[in-house]
Protein backbone atom coordinates (compact mmCIF):
# COMPACT_ATOMS: atom_id res chain seq x y z
CA UNK A 1 0.00 0.00 0.00
CA UNK A 2 2.69 2.61 1.04
CA UNK A 3 4.67 1.70 -1.67
CA UNK A 4 2.24 1.98 -4.10
CA UNK A 5 1.75 5.55 -2.92
CA UNK A 6 5.63 5.64 -3.44
CA UNK A 7 5.49 4.51 -6.99
CA UNK A 8 2.67 7.12 -7.95
CA UNK A 9 4.44 10.40 -6.10
CA UNK A 10 7.78 9.28 -8.02
CA UNK A 11 5.86 8.57 -11.74
CA UNK A 12 4.08 12.08 -10.98
CA UNK A 13 7.29 13.68 -9.89
CA UNK A 14 9.50 12.09 -12.99
CA UNK A 15 5.93 13.69 -15.13
CA UNK A 16 6.65 17.57 -13.79
CA UNK A 17 10.59 17.01 -14.91
CA UNK A 18 9.95 15.94 -17.88
CA UNK A 19 7.49 19.20 -18.39
CA UNK A 20 9.77 21.44 -16.66
CA UNK A 21 12.18 20.28 -19.70
CA UNK A 22 10.34 20.96 -22.26
CA UNK A 23 9.18 24.32 -20.91
CA UNK A 24 12.52 25.50 -20.39
CA UNK A 25 13.70 23.72 -24.26
CA UNK A 26 10.66 25.76 -25.82
CA UNK A 27 11.47 29.33 -24.14
CA UNK A 28 14.83 28.66 -24.87
CA UNK A 29 14.27 28.27 -28.45
CA UNK A 30 11.84 31.63 -28.61
CA UNK A 31 14.58 33.94 -26.64
CA UNK A 32 17.23 32.13 -29.66
CA UNK A 33 14.83 33.37 -32.38
CA UNK A 34 15.01 36.44 -30.76
CA UNK A 35 18.43 37.11 -30.13
CA UNK A 36 19.23 35.76 -33.71
CA UNK A 37 17.33 38.68 -35.44
CA UNK A 38 19.01 41.56 -33.27
CA UNK A 39 22.22 39.87 -33.47
CA UNK A 40 21.74 39.82 -36.88
CA UNK A 41 21.06 43.53 -36.91
CA UNK A 42 23.75 44.38 -35.18
CA UNK A 43 26.44 42.46 -36.78
CA UNK A 44 25.29 43.86 -40.56
CA UNK A 45 25.28 47.27 -39.09
CA UNK A 46 28.69 46.88 -37.80
CA UNK A 47 30.06 45.05 -40.31
CA UNK A 48 29.00 47.47 -43.17
CA UNK A 49 29.01 50.10 -40.81
CA UNK A 50 32.41 50.30 -39.33
CA UNK A 51 33.87 50.62 -43.05
CA UNK A 52 32.36 53.70 -43.52
CA UNK A 53 33.37 55.15 -40.44
CA UNK A 54 36.48 58.05 -40.54
CA UNK A 55 36.57 61.55 -39.22
CA UNK A 56 34.88 62.72 -42.59
CA UNK A 57 31.95 60.86 -41.56
CA UNK A 58 31.71 63.35 -38.61
CA UNK A 59 33.70 66.83 -40.36
CA UNK A 60 32.36 66.55 -43.68
CA UNK A 61 28.65 67.36 -44.68
CA UNK A 62 26.71 65.16 -47.28
CA UNK A 63 28.48 64.93 -50.64
CA UNK A 64 27.09 65.25 -53.94
CA UNK A 65 26.20 61.81 -55.59
CA UNK A 66 29.69 61.64 -57.04
CA UNK A 67 32.18 58.99 -56.23
CA UNK A 68 34.74 61.27 -57.77
CA UNK A 69 34.26 64.24 -55.04
CA UNK A 70 35.49 61.90 -52.62
CA UNK A 71 34.07 60.12 -49.42
CA UNK A 72 32.17 63.16 -47.19
CA UNK A 73 30.59 62.96 -44.55
CA UNK A 74 27.27 63.37 -42.37
CA UNK A 75 28.43 66.64 -40.18
CA UNK A 76 25.16 68.77 -41.38
CA UNK A 77 22.97 65.22 -40.81
CA UNK A 78 23.97 64.63 -37.39
CA UNK A 79 24.54 68.24 -36.32
CA UNK A 80 20.88 69.03 -37.17
CA UNK A 81 19.69 65.89 -35.59
CA UNK A 82 21.70 66.35 -32.61
CA UNK A 83 19.88 70.12 -32.56
CA UNK A 84 16.23 68.90 -33.41
CA UNK A 85 16.13 66.07 -30.47
CA UNK A 86 17.54 68.57 -28.24
CA UNK A 87 15.09 70.73 -28.64
CA UNK A 88 12.29 68.33 -28.77
CA UNK A 89 13.14 66.92 -25.19
CA UNK A 90 13.75 70.52 -24.21
CA UNK A 91 10.10 71.61 -24.90
CA UNK A 92 8.90 67.85 -24.03
CA UNK A 93 10.24 67.08 -21.07
CA UNK A 94 9.45 70.04 -18.76
CA UNK A 95 5.07 69.18 -20.01
CA UNK A 96 5.54 65.82 -19.40
CA UNK A 97 6.88 65.44 -16.02
CA UNK A 98 4.01 68.41 -14.79
CA UNK A 99 1.27 66.10 -16.86
CA UNK A 100 2.72 63.04 -15.05
CA UNK A 101 2.72 64.96 -11.44
CA UNK A 102 -0.91 65.98 -11.87
CA UNK A 103 -1.93 62.43 -12.41
CA UNK A 104 0.54 60.88 -9.74
CA UNK A 105 0.02 63.66 -7.21
CA UNK A 106 -2.68 66.04 -7.84
CA UNK A 107 -5.67 64.05 -9.09
CA UNK A 108 -4.77 60.34 -9.11
CA UNK A 109 -8.77 58.81 -9.15
CA UNK A 110 -10.49 61.93 -11.53
CA UNK A 111 -12.75 62.35 -14.12
CA UNK A 112 -9.97 64.51 -15.80
CA UNK A 113 -7.37 62.34 -14.97
CA UNK A 114 -8.79 59.13 -16.44
CA UNK A 115 -9.32 61.40 -19.85
CA UNK A 116 -5.85 62.93 -20.08
CA UNK A 117 -4.99 59.24 -19.24
CA UNK A 118 -7.13 58.10 -22.23
CA UNK A 119 -5.53 60.93 -24.68
CA UNK A 120 -2.52 60.29 -23.63
CA UNK A 121 -2.53 56.55 -24.07
CA UNK A 122 -3.90 57.25 -27.97
CA UNK A 123 -0.84 59.66 -28.17
CA UNK A 124 1.38 57.14 -27.22
CA UNK A 125 0.46 54.41 -29.41
CA UNK A 126 -0.16 56.76 -32.21
CA UNK A 127 2.04 55.89 -35.20
CA UNK A 128 4.60 58.31 -35.40
CA UNK A 129 3.47 59.07 -39.18
CA UNK A 130 0.17 60.57 -37.87
CA UNK A 131 2.08 62.65 -35.87
CA UNK A 132 4.31 64.16 -38.83
CA UNK A 133 1.28 64.96 -40.34
CA UNK A 134 -0.45 66.62 -38.10
CA UNK A 135 2.78 69.04 -37.86
CA UNK A 136 2.82 69.25 -41.63
CA UNK A 137 -0.46 70.36 -40.94
CA UNK A 138 -0.55 73.06 -38.32
CA UNK A 139 2.81 74.28 -38.46
CA UNK A 140 4.39 73.52 -42.45
CA UNK A 141 1.12 74.63 -44.07
CA UNK A 142 0.98 77.57 -42.45
CA UNK A 143 4.04 78.64 -42.65
CA UNK A 144 4.20 77.43 -46.09
CA UNK A 145 7.49 76.01 -45.76
CA UNK A 146 9.73 72.59 -44.63
CA UNK A 147 11.63 73.63 -41.12
CA UNK A 148 13.93 72.24 -38.37
CA UNK A 149 11.56 73.98 -35.86
CA UNK A 150 8.22 71.90 -37.19
CA UNK A 151 10.81 69.04 -36.65
CA UNK A 152 11.38 69.37 -33.50
CA UNK A 153 7.43 69.76 -32.70
CA UNK A 154 6.64 66.66 -33.99
CA UNK A 155 9.40 64.92 -31.75
CA UNK A 156 8.23 66.69 -28.56
CA UNK A 157 4.78 65.33 -29.16
CA UNK A 158 6.47 61.94 -29.35
CA UNK A 159 8.56 62.79 -26.31
CA UNK A 160 5.67 64.09 -24.13
CA UNK A 161 3.42 61.17 -23.91
CA UNK A 162 6.49 58.82 -23.01
CA UNK A 163 7.81 60.86 -20.02
CA UNK A 164 3.87 61.46 -18.75
CA UNK A 165 3.62 57.62 -18.71
CA UNK A 166 6.83 57.03 -16.86
CA UNK A 167 6.24 59.87 -14.65
CA UNK A 168 3.25 58.96 -13.18
CA UNK A 169 4.25 54.92 -12.93
CA UNK A 170 6.75 56.09 -11.49
CA UNK A 171 5.41 58.21 -8.62
CA UNK A 172 2.76 55.71 -7.98
CA UNK A 173 5.62 53.29 -7.14
CA UNK A 174 6.92 55.92 -4.29
CA UNK A 175 5.72 54.19 -1.00
CA UNK A 176 2.33 55.84 0.50
CA UNK A 177 4.97 55.87 3.20
CA UNK A 178 7.30 58.05 2.25
CA UNK A 179 4.38 60.80 1.21
CA UNK A 180 2.87 60.64 4.25
CA UNK A 181 5.96 60.78 6.56
CA UNK A 182 6.43 63.91 4.61
CA UNK A 183 2.64 65.18 4.74
CA UNK A 184 2.74 64.43 8.87
CA UNK A 185 5.24 66.61 9.22
CA UNK A 186 2.97 69.51 8.07
CA UNK A 187 4.87 70.12 4.78
CA UNK A 188 2.91 71.52 1.55
CA UNK A 189 1.72 69.64 -1.19
CA UNK A 190 4.44 71.00 -3.63
CA UNK A 191 7.01 70.83 -0.79
CA UNK A 192 6.46 67.18 -0.68
CA UNK A 193 6.45 66.46 -4.65
CA UNK A 194 9.95 68.52 -5.53
CA UNK A 195 11.62 67.44 -2.26
CA UNK A 196 10.30 64.11 -1.33
CA UNK A 197 8.32 62.02 -4.18
CA UNK A 198 10.08 63.55 -7.32
CA UNK A 199 13.04 62.56 -5.60
CA UNK A 200 12.60 59.68 -4.65
CA UNK A 201 11.50 58.51 -8.44
CA UNK A 202 13.92 60.61 -10.05
CA UNK A 203 16.21 57.26 -11.54
CA UNK A 204 12.53 56.16 -13.27
CA UNK A 205 12.08 59.75 -14.12
CA UNK A 206 15.36 60.12 -15.82
CA UNK A 207 14.73 56.94 -17.14
CA UNK A 208 12.22 57.26 -18.99
CA UNK A 209 13.04 60.76 -20.26
CA UNK A 210 16.02 58.80 -21.87
CA UNK A 211 14.20 56.26 -23.68
CA UNK A 212 12.23 59.23 -24.89
CA UNK A 213 15.25 60.45 -26.37
CA UNK A 214 16.40 57.00 -27.40
CA UNK A 215 12.78 56.53 -29.39
CA UNK A 216 13.22 60.19 -31.32
CA UNK A 217 16.24 59.81 -32.03
CA UNK A 218 15.81 57.49 -34.64
CA UNK A 219 12.21 58.39 -35.69
CA UNK A 220 11.89 58.94 -39.79
CA UNK A 221 8.53 59.38 -40.55
CA UNK A 222 7.67 62.68 -38.43
CA UNK A 223 10.23 64.15 -39.96
CA UNK A 224 9.35 63.40 -43.97
CA UNK A 225 6.76 66.14 -43.44
CA UNK A 226 8.64 68.55 -41.36
CA UNK A 227 12.20 69.32 -40.99
CA UNK A 228 12.64 67.24 -44.85
CA UNK A 229 15.77 67.15 -45.15
CA UNK A 230 19.26 69.67 -46.61
CA UNK A 231 21.91 68.76 -48.55
CA UNK A 232 23.80 71.56 -47.09
CA UNK A 233 24.13 72.91 -43.16
CA UNK A 234 21.98 75.62 -42.18
CA UNK A 235 22.19 76.74 -38.31
CA UNK A 236 18.46 78.66 -38.98
CA UNK A 237 15.80 76.30 -37.55
CA UNK A 238 13.30 78.04 -39.79
CA UNK A 239 14.42 76.41 -42.91
CA UNK A 240 14.55 72.34 -44.01
CA UNK A 241 17.45 70.91 -42.10
CA UNK A 242 19.07 68.03 -42.40
CA UNK A 243 18.67 65.16 -39.99
CA UNK A 244 20.41 61.33 -39.82
CA UNK A 245 16.96 59.45 -40.53
CA UNK A 246 15.81 61.40 -43.46
CA UNK A 247 19.84 61.12 -44.83
CA UNK A 248 19.84 57.47 -43.91
CA UNK A 249 16.62 56.90 -46.21
CA UNK A 250 17.32 58.96 -48.63
CA UNK A 251 20.87 57.53 -49.02
CA UNK A 252 19.82 54.03 -48.90
CA UNK A 253 17.76 54.29 -51.51
CA UNK A 254 19.60 56.24 -53.62
CA UNK A 255 21.59 54.15 -56.61
CA UNK A 256 24.92 55.90 -55.76
CA UNK A 257 27.75 53.57 -54.35
CA UNK A 258 29.07 57.12 -52.00
CA UNK A 259 25.69 57.67 -50.48
CA UNK A 260 24.95 54.10 -49.53
CA UNK A 261 28.22 53.76 -47.59
CA UNK A 262 27.51 56.92 -45.97
CA UNK A 263 23.98 55.78 -45.42
CA UNK A 264 25.28 52.66 -43.61
CA UNK A 265 27.70 54.74 -41.57
CA UNK A 266 24.90 56.60 -40.55
CA UNK A 267 22.40 53.62 -39.20
CA UNK A 268 25.76 53.01 -37.43
CA UNK A 269 26.11 55.94 -35.87
CA UNK A 270 21.89 56.06 -34.36
CA UNK A 271 22.27 52.28 -33.57
CA UNK A 272 25.34 52.35 -30.94
CA UNK A 273 23.61 56.06 -29.71
CA UNK A 274 20.42 54.31 -28.96
CA UNK A 275 22.43 51.42 -27.49
CA UNK A 276 24.15 53.82 -25.39
CA UNK A 277 21.43 55.47 -24.27
CA UNK A 278 19.62 52.09 -23.42
CA UNK A 279 22.51 51.28 -21.35
CA UNK A 280 22.87 54.04 -19.40
CA UNK A 281 18.78 53.78 -18.79
CA UNK A 282 19.33 50.42 -17.48
CA UNK A 283 22.48 51.32 -15.24
CA UNK A 284 20.22 54.30 -13.74
CA UNK A 285 17.18 52.39 -12.98
CA UNK A 286 19.37 49.60 -11.19
CA UNK A 287 20.80 52.51 -9.25
CA UNK A 288 17.15 53.43 -7.97
CA UNK A 289 17.13 49.28 -7.06
CA UNK A 290 20.04 49.89 -4.40
CA UNK B 1 -21.70 53.99 24.13
CA UNK B 2 -20.18 53.80 27.04
CA UNK B 3 -17.40 56.61 28.58
CA UNK B 4 -14.52 55.06 29.70
CA UNK B 5 -12.86 55.13 32.95
CA UNK B 6 -12.04 58.58 33.76
CA UNK B 7 -8.22 59.11 33.31
CA UNK B 8 -6.44 59.27 35.95
CA UNK B 9 -4.32 62.04 38.04
CA UNK B 10 -2.67 63.69 34.72
CA UNK B 11 -3.77 66.00 32.76
CA UNK B 12 -6.05 65.52 29.56
CA UNK B 13 -4.20 66.12 26.42
CA UNK B 14 -6.52 64.61 23.94
CA UNK B 15 -10.52 64.49 24.01
CA UNK B 16 -12.57 62.37 22.04
CA UNK B 17 -16.02 62.36 21.67
CA UNK B 18 -18.36 60.20 19.60
CA UNK B 19 -15.49 60.28 16.92
CA UNK B 20 -16.93 58.24 13.84
CA UNK B 21 -14.79 57.32 11.33
CA UNK B 22 -15.75 56.13 7.10
CA UNK B 23 -13.57 54.78 4.34
CA UNK B 24 -16.09 55.53 1.90
CA UNK B 25 -19.74 53.14 3.29
CA UNK B 26 -18.13 51.25 5.72
CA UNK B 27 -17.57 52.70 8.91
CA UNK B 28 -14.16 51.67 10.15
CA UNK B 29 -14.85 53.66 14.16
CA UNK B 30 -17.86 53.40 16.14
CA UNK B 31 -18.45 56.50 18.76
CA UNK B 32 -15.37 56.70 20.09
CA UNK B 33 -14.81 58.33 23.37
CA UNK B 34 -11.42 58.69 25.15
CA UNK B 35 -9.32 60.41 27.39
CA UNK B 36 -5.53 60.34 26.46
CA UNK B 37 -3.27 61.77 29.04
CA UNK B 38 -0.76 64.62 28.89
CA UNK B 39 3.38 63.14 29.13
CA UNK B 40 2.21 59.44 29.25
CA UNK B 41 2.86 56.66 26.80
CA UNK B 42 -0.84 55.38 26.00
CA UNK B 43 -1.03 52.00 23.69
CA UNK B 44 -3.52 50.62 21.53
CA UNK B 45 -4.07 47.34 20.86
CA UNK B 46 -6.58 44.79 19.10
CA UNK B 47 -6.91 42.20 16.20
CA UNK B 48 -5.92 43.31 12.96
CA UNK B 49 -8.64 45.60 11.27
CA UNK B 50 -10.63 46.51 14.94
CA UNK B 51 -9.27 50.21 13.79
CA UNK B 52 -6.50 50.78 16.09
CA UNK B 53 -4.44 52.44 13.12
CA UNK B 54 -7.12 54.42 12.08
CA UNK B 55 -7.65 56.11 15.07
CA UNK B 56 -4.39 56.99 15.25
CA UNK B 57 -4.33 59.00 12.03
CA UNK B 58 -7.18 60.83 12.62
CA UNK B 59 -5.31 62.16 15.42
CA UNK B 60 -3.46 64.74 12.64
CA UNK B 61 -6.03 64.30 9.73
CA UNK B 62 -3.58 62.04 8.21
CA UNK B 63 -6.89 60.27 6.37
CA UNK B 64 -7.41 63.82 4.57
CA UNK B 65 -4.75 62.73 1.78
CA UNK B 66 -7.52 60.17 0.50
CA UNK B 67 -10.79 61.84 -0.68
CA UNK B 68 -12.88 58.73 0.39
CA UNK B 69 -12.20 58.48 4.05
CA UNK B 70 -14.17 60.90 6.77
CA UNK B 71 -14.21 61.55 10.04
CA UNK B 72 -17.30 62.87 12.67
CA UNK B 73 -17.38 63.87 16.23
CA UNK B 74 -14.28 65.76 17.99
CA UNK B 75 -11.06 65.52 18.78
CA UNK B 76 -10.47 67.75 21.30
CA UNK B 77 -6.43 68.96 21.35
CA UNK B 78 -5.67 71.56 24.55
CA UNK B 79 -8.90 71.84 23.98
CA UNK B 80 -9.31 72.98 20.12
CA UNK B 81 -11.57 70.76 18.16
CA UNK B 82 -8.82 69.34 15.33
CA UNK B 83 -11.88 68.24 13.29
CA UNK B 84 -13.21 71.60 12.77
CA UNK B 85 -10.07 73.95 13.13
CA UNK B 86 -10.13 76.80 11.12
CA UNK B 87 -6.44 76.14 11.30
CA UNK B 88 -4.67 74.86 8.20
CA UNK B 89 -3.91 71.48 8.80
CA UNK B 90 -0.65 71.81 8.26
CA UNK B 91 -0.12 73.98 11.26
CA UNK B 92 -1.77 70.84 13.45
CA UNK B 93 0.53 68.53 11.98
CA UNK B 94 3.25 70.29 13.03
CA UNK B 95 2.86 70.07 16.28
CA UNK B 96 2.41 66.52 15.64
CA UNK B 97 4.94 64.15 15.21
CA UNK B 98 4.41 60.60 13.54
CA UNK B 99 6.27 57.47 12.90
CA UNK B 100 5.34 54.69 10.50
CA UNK B 101 5.18 50.85 10.18
CA UNK B 102 8.24 51.13 7.89
CA UNK B 103 10.95 53.58 8.48
CA UNK B 104 10.58 56.42 5.76
CA UNK B 105 14.07 58.40 5.58
CA UNK B 106 13.33 61.21 2.58
CA UNK B 107 15.54 60.18 -0.34
CA UNK B 108 18.22 63.14 0.70
CA UNK B 109 21.02 63.32 3.16
CA UNK B 110 20.91 61.93 7.29
CA UNK B 111 21.16 65.95 8.38
CA UNK B 112 18.34 66.89 5.64
CA UNK B 113 16.26 64.37 6.71
CA UNK B 114 15.54 66.44 10.25
CA UNK B 115 16.23 69.91 8.76
CA UNK B 116 13.55 69.45 6.08
CA UNK B 117 10.59 69.44 8.88
CA UNK B 118 12.45 72.14 10.94
CA UNK B 119 12.79 74.74 8.48
CA UNK B 120 8.98 74.29 7.25
CA UNK B 121 8.21 76.91 10.70
CA UNK B 122 11.49 77.84 11.98
CA UNK B 123 13.82 80.20 10.33
CA UNK B 124 16.94 79.33 11.99
CA UNK B 125 20.67 80.21 11.35
CA UNK B 126 22.78 77.67 9.88
CA UNK B 127 23.93 77.32 13.51
CA UNK B 128 20.96 76.67 15.55
CA UNK B 129 19.55 74.23 12.99
CA UNK B 130 22.50 72.35 13.33
CA UNK B 131 21.82 72.71 16.85
CA UNK B 132 18.78 71.43 16.42
CA UNK B 133 20.02 68.63 14.25
CA UNK B 134 22.07 67.44 16.82
CA UNK B 135 19.91 67.60 19.94
CA UNK B 136 17.23 65.78 17.74
CA UNK B 137 19.92 62.97 17.08
CA UNK B 138 21.00 62.69 20.35
CA UNK B 139 17.06 62.59 21.50
CA UNK B 140 16.98 59.68 19.34
CA UNK B 141 20.26 57.83 20.36
CA UNK B 142 21.82 58.14 16.97
CA UNK B 143 23.80 60.88 16.93
CA UNK B 144 27.35 58.88 18.06
CA UNK B 145 26.25 56.56 14.91
CA UNK B 146 25.72 58.95 12.20
CA UNK B 147 27.94 62.55 13.61
CA UNK B 148 30.26 61.51 11.08
CA UNK B 149 28.36 60.66 7.92
CA UNK B 150 25.88 63.31 8.23
CA UNK B 151 25.54 64.09 4.44
CA UNK B 152 25.34 60.34 3.54
CA UNK B 153 22.15 59.36 2.07
CA UNK B 154 19.50 58.36 5.11
CA UNK B 155 18.61 55.92 2.93
CA UNK B 156 22.14 54.20 3.40
CA UNK B 157 21.52 53.50 7.50
CA UNK B 158 20.28 50.36 8.59
CA UNK B 159 16.38 49.66 9.29
CA UNK B 160 16.81 50.13 12.88
CA UNK B 161 18.69 53.13 12.14
CA UNK B 162 16.39 54.41 10.12
CA UNK B 163 13.58 54.52 12.00
CA UNK B 164 15.43 56.02 15.07
CA UNK B 165 16.35 58.60 12.21
CA UNK B 166 12.26 58.90 11.77
CA UNK B 167 12.30 59.47 14.98
CA UNK B 168 14.87 62.37 15.34
CA UNK B 169 13.24 64.05 12.39
CA UNK B 170 9.41 63.48 14.40
CA UNK B 171 10.71 65.28 17.53
CA UNK B 172 13.32 67.53 15.69
CA UNK B 173 9.79 70.31 15.08
CA UNK B 174 9.28 70.21 18.69
CA UNK B 175 6.00 68.44 18.64
CA UNK B 176 3.81 68.07 21.51
CA UNK B 177 2.34 65.02 20.76
CA UNK B 178 3.76 61.61 19.23
CA UNK B 179 1.99 59.48 16.96
CA UNK B 180 3.82 55.67 16.69
CA UNK B 181 1.96 53.70 14.14
CA UNK B 182 3.98 50.23 15.12
CA UNK B 183 7.06 51.31 14.98
CA UNK B 184 9.00 48.27 15.90
CA UNK B 185 7.11 45.54 13.39
CA UNK B 186 10.13 45.81 11.12
CA UNK B 187 12.19 45.72 13.38
CA UNK B 188 14.81 43.15 14.83
CA UNK B 189 14.52 42.70 18.91
CA UNK B 190 17.59 44.90 19.58
CA UNK B 191 16.65 47.78 17.47
CA UNK B 192 13.61 47.14 18.79
CA UNK B 193 14.35 47.00 22.81
CA UNK B 194 16.78 50.76 22.06
CA UNK B 195 13.43 52.00 20.66
CA UNK B 196 11.04 51.07 23.67
CA UNK B 197 14.26 52.48 25.49
CA UNK B 198 13.78 55.51 24.18
CA UNK B 199 10.16 55.61 24.42
CA UNK B 200 10.29 55.76 28.07
CA UNK B 201 12.82 58.73 27.92
CA UNK B 202 10.37 60.71 25.18
CA UNK B 203 7.18 60.49 27.24
CA UNK B 204 9.37 63.05 29.88
CA UNK B 205 8.78 65.40 27.27
CA UNK B 206 5.58 64.75 25.09
CA UNK B 207 3.03 62.70 24.80
CA UNK B 208 2.88 59.31 22.89
CA UNK B 209 0.24 57.33 21.49
CA UNK B 210 1.79 53.99 20.38
CA UNK B 211 -0.56 51.28 18.02
CA UNK B 212 1.08 48.07 18.82
CA UNK B 213 0.06 44.77 17.66
CA UNK B 214 2.86 42.82 20.31
CA UNK B 215 1.01 43.04 24.21
CA UNK B 216 4.36 42.61 25.59
CA UNK B 217 4.94 45.71 24.01
CA UNK B 218 2.11 47.32 25.17
CA UNK B 219 2.52 46.02 28.61
CA UNK B 220 6.45 47.29 28.64
CA UNK B 221 6.27 50.60 27.39
CA UNK B 222 2.44 52.17 27.81
CA UNK B 223 0.73 53.73 31.02
CA UNK B 224 -2.61 52.99 29.62
CA UNK B 225 -3.68 50.70 27.51
CA UNK B 226 -6.57 50.98 24.72
CA UNK B 227 -8.08 47.66 23.86
CA UNK B 228 -10.27 48.26 20.38
CA UNK B 229 -12.66 45.23 18.50
CA UNK B 230 -14.55 46.11 15.36
CA UNK B 231 -14.10 49.61 15.65
CA UNK B 232 -15.23 49.76 19.08
CA UNK B 233 -13.56 51.13 22.24
CA UNK B 234 -13.95 47.40 24.53
CA UNK B 235 -11.80 49.02 27.49
CA UNK B 236 -9.48 51.69 28.25
CA UNK B 237 -7.45 52.02 31.32
CA UNK B 238 -4.02 52.26 33.37
CA UNK B 239 -2.16 49.11 31.60
CA UNK B 240 -1.47 47.32 34.86
CA UNK B 241 -4.82 47.28 35.76
CA UNK B 242 -5.71 45.92 32.31
CA UNK B 243 -2.54 43.37 32.08
CA UNK B 244 -3.34 41.85 35.37
CA UNK B 245 -7.80 42.14 35.92
CA UNK B 246 -9.59 43.28 32.80
CA UNK B 247 -12.98 44.93 33.91
CA UNK B 248 -14.27 43.27 30.34
CA UNK B 249 -14.65 39.53 29.61
CA UNK B 250 -13.60 40.35 25.56
CA UNK B 251 -10.31 42.54 27.32
CA UNK B 252 -9.35 39.19 29.10
CA UNK B 253 -9.91 36.95 26.00
CA UNK B 254 -7.61 38.84 24.06
CA UNK B 255 -4.59 39.60 26.51
CA UNK B 256 -4.92 35.94 27.47
CA UNK B 257 -4.41 34.79 23.58
CA UNK B 258 -7.44 33.00 23.46
CA UNK B 259 -8.24 35.06 20.92
CA UNK B 260 -7.04 37.50 18.41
Amino acid sequence: MKGDRKTTRNARFARRKQFNRIAIALSMCAMLFGMFWLAWILWETISIGVSSLSLSLLTENTPPPDDAIGAGGLSNAIKGSFLMVALATFVGTPIGILTGVYLAEYDPRGKLSGTVRFINDLLLSAPSIIIGLFVYAVIVVRFKEFSGWAGAAALALIVVPIVIRTTENMLALVPAGLREAAYALGAPKWKVITRVTLVAARAGVLTGILLAVARISGETAPLLFTALNNQFWNASLSGPLANLPVTILQFAMSPYENWQQLAWGGVFLITFAVLGLNILARMLSREKLK
Amino acid sequence: MNIPEPSPAAPTKIVVRDLNFYYGKFQALKSINLDIPERHVTAFIGPSGCGKSTLLRTFNRMFELYPEQRAEGSILLDGENLLTSKQDVALIRARIGMLFQKPTPFPMSIFDNIAFGVKLFENLSRIDLEERVEWALRKAALWDEVKDKLSQNGTSLSGGQQQRLCIARGIAIKPELLLLDEPCSALDPISTARIEELIAELKKDYTVIIVTHNMQQAARVSDHTAYMYLGELIEFGETEQMFLKPARRETEDYITGRFG
